[in-house]
């Protein structure tokens, strides 16, 4: 019968396309993010997050990684061989906070991390939470912070006695990587401008070398305004009107000292989120407070950081609907003022806090 | 008789040609309104940008004060092409003999020929201009999103992050260095501690980054530490920079005097000047052992506003008052500074950046009003 050569393609079809098909998306789908729990609060807020991205059925499996410092062959410091494995494949990680002991022995953690991954930017957007109320509002700007050279270079040597010089390191190369993840970053999410923030009156050639390669990388992506402006005009005008900036690009110091400013305006290290690019596509996401030894395992910390970077690490894999979901529970939860931990001027605990985005995320599906 | 003219007479030229590092306590005003029998000469760069401006509405407001102080001018301008080294000599054979100046801010371009150290860095180390002092005060009548904020920043002024020594090892890798040294950073923690003893202030925060750079910024919070030691009335604390900033913009009450290196000090002195109002409102100065210069705290050209007669005098009338009160014309100064705050606490002539619409010669107006109407001590 002449329909008949077109029964079995037409089975075939609908064994493949509604059923197979979606389980072989779904499975290939699911991506596998290296977790790293860390020190102090780290664990809890590590799990508040898990149970959140559960509620959330979020397609993300997540794998546990320890990168404590460990002594490799030669004496060289190095994280476990397991992490490193591990991030390498899986390319996006997920890390909370890591103690960093102030006296010499072995480097800090974060330094170890970075030179590890060759992680060159850090991106920290800070947007005002609605419901936690700042002397600022209407903050909604990117700082995207040069994290390999600079002022952190860790050259330091004692000349004579009583004479210290710390060296400032600017590579042409690091600088334009930087400039030119800038100006992707501000196509990639709509944002109008970039402005290099920059001391070159006083380091005339460091700094100098910085902002000329910015302007090339703005010669490159014409869409994108570019402006520059000395670091202390920053500064003044920040304080003043947090509006007029948009994405800010810089070297290491004054990255280190302008996000750190920027979270202030917001409310804290406790709610500001933070992503480190890498070179090979990986990508760490962290949250930036300390690791609180004070209450750790007392149920008392607040998970928004870290749940704000997974967020943004969302995000960044493409996964938009999930990550609107997730962040519009979080900031209903703050806003609604009744379950807020202690640092947001509540008294609950961290686990009804998670319990409550649960509850709204679950209501949203 | 004449032996007690003559006698008065070399006493008070005497008295008023002493010059000090630092201010001592406030002394009361006497009662009928003192007047110097010398002129007092006085250093005076006005800068770029809106400096010569600013330093127009400080001679408008000592003419019609009766101020005794005569001003010696000197066009220092790299941006403009009025620097050289024999104007860079005048100015600072001017300085060595009158011991006080003003001066607005010596524009730097980014362009360099020769020389990396602009020519402010230069007067700054050729006068020994170590520490530089920007006391923040929230000025009565005019609120911010942080009111009654009273801090002092002293920042070290000659090393650090300026050293203006900068090369090329290998194209396209460029080296900066930092100098931190032992003498200085004991030199500007003593003055701080000094400064805080002498102002009744009560604790001193050291402002660092010792956890990444550990032996330039871990040798001036040592070397802080133990000249802290000598002060056991004064607290002594320490902090990072970048918490620094950030407790700056959500408690800024918890400061009360900061000592640091330059760097962090071009930044937190921006910073806490935007906290009370900007740049035209907070005065500041530089001291060596021997001389003291008046200037802005925050120091901007602030170019776009040349010509325009919308700039802020209020900084630059502040710092005045603060120069008048160094030498020792106390009731000159409490004239100048009573009639501005009185202007701005007012609200009714208002300076751009403060949110009105009056005119910088509409702003003097108004100030040399007030000193007209000065209440009778």
């Amino acid at each position: 019968i002449w329909y008949g050569h077109f029964l079995l393609p037409y089975l075939l079809n609908q064994i493949l396309f509604s059923i197979a098909l979606p389980q072989f998306l779904q499975l290939s789908l699911i991506q596998t993010v290296t977790l790293i729990p860390g020190d102090g609060i780290g664990p809890e807020i590590s799990t508040a997050v898990m149970k959140i991205f559960e509620a959330a059925e979020a397609p993300i499996q997540w794998e546990e990684r320890n990168v404590t410092a460990i002594q490799g062959p030669g004496g060289k410091w190095m994280i476990p061989p397991d992490a490193k494995e591990s991030m390498d494949r899986n390319k996006i990680g997920l890390k909370g906070p890591l103690k960093t002991p102030i006296a010499a022995g072995h480097p800090s953690m974060n330094l170890l991390l970075r030179k590890t991954f060759d992680l060159y930017a850090n991106v920290r957007p800070c947007v005002s939470i609605e419901g936690y109320k700042t002397p600022y509002s209407d903050v909604n700007l990117v700082t995207i912070r040069e994290n390999t050279e600079g002022e952190y270079s860790g050259i330091e040597h004692v000349i004579v006695d009583g004479v210290v010089q710390s060296i400032k390191l600017i590579t042409e190369q690091a600088s334009q990587r930087i400039a030119d993840y800038a100006f992707e970053y501000a196509r990639n999410n709509q944002r109008a401008s970039v402005t290099a923030v920059h001391k070159a009156n006083i380091m005339r050639m460091s700094d100098g070398l910085f902002l000329r390669k910015c302007r090339e990388a703005a010669e490159k992506h014409k869409d994108v305004k570019f402006t520059e402006m000395y670091l202390d005009t920053v500064c003044l005008n920040m304080v003043q009107d947090p509006t007029q900036f948009d994405v800010l690009v810089m070297p290491n110091l004054y990255g280190d000292i302008l996000s750190d400013l920027c979270a202030g305006l917001i409310g804290g290290l406790g709610v500001t989120p933070s992503g480190n690019i890498g070179a090979n596509g990986v990508a760490i996401f962290e949250s930036v407070h300390g690791t609180a030894p004070d209450i750790a395992g007392k149920d008392m910390a607040n998970p928004t950081a870290l749940l704000l970077s997974a967020v943004m690490m969302l995000r960044h894999m493409g996964l938009h609907g999930h990550a609107k979901k997730i962040e519009a529970a979080c900031f209903d939860t703050i806003r609604d003022e009744k379950v807020r931990t202690k640092d947001l001027g509540g008294n609950s605990k961290c686990s009804e806090f998670t319990e409550a985005i649960c509850q709204r995320v679950r209501d949203m599906q | 008789t004449y032996f007690f003219f003559v006698f008065s007479i070399t006493y008070t030229v005497s008295q008023c040609n002493i010059s000090k590092c630092l201010n001592l306590s406030d002394q009361h005003p006497e009662a009928p309104p003192a007047r110097a029998d010398a002129t007092f000469r006085v250093t005076m760069v006005p800068g770029d940008g809106v400096g010569p401006e600013l330093m127009t509405a400080v001679k408008e407001v000592f003419k019609a004060g009766d101020v005794p102080v005569e001003f010696e001018e000197f066009h220092l301008s790299e941006v403009q092409n009025m620097a050289s080294e024999e104007k860079l000599d005048q100015v600072l054979t001017s300085m060595k003999t009158n011991k006080v100046a003003m001066k607005g801010k010596i524009h730097t371009p980014m362009e360099f020929k020769g020389e990396l150290a602009s020519y402010e860095m230069r007067l700054r180390r050729k006068l020994d201009l170590f520490a530089n002092v920007v006391h923040v005060n929230s000025l009565p009548g005019y609120s911010t999103r942080h009111n009654n904020l009273d801090l002092v920043i002293i920042r070290e002024q000659t090393e650090g992050e300026y050293s203006s020594l900068e090369h090329e090892s290998v194209t396209g890798v460029i080296e900066c260095l930092k100098i931190i040294t032992r003498e200085k950073s004991r030199r500007i923690a003593k003055f701080a501690f000094d400064y805080a003893t002498k102002k009744g202030r009560n604790k001193v925060t050291a402002v660092h980054k010792a956890n990444i750079m550990k032996l330039a910024d871990g040798l001036f919070l040592q070397s802080c530490a133990e000249i802290a030691q000598l002060y056991p009335k004064i607290q002594y604390e320490n902090i990072i920079i970048d918490n620094c900033c950030m407790q700056l913009v959500q408690n800024p009450y918890q400061f009360d005097v900061l000592v640091m290196p330059n760097l962090y000090g071009n930044i937190i002195d921006n910073l806490a000047a935007g906290l009370v109002g900007g740049a035209g409102v907070v005065p500041g100065e530089s001291y060596s052992a021997e001389y003291a210069v008046f200037e802005t705290g925050a120091r901007h050209p602030f170019a776009q506003a040349v010509g325009r007669n919308i700039a802020n005098p209020t900084a630059m009338l502040l710092s005045a008052s603060n120069m008048l009160r160094h030498l020792n014309l106390e009731y000159h100064s409490n004239m100048v500074s009573d009639a501005v705050k009185r202007v701005i606490k007012q609200g009714k002539v208002r300076t751009r950046d403060l949110g009105g619409y009056s005119t910088t010669s509409d702003f003097v107006r108004a100030v040399v009003e007030n000193l007209r109407h000065r209440p009778a001590n």
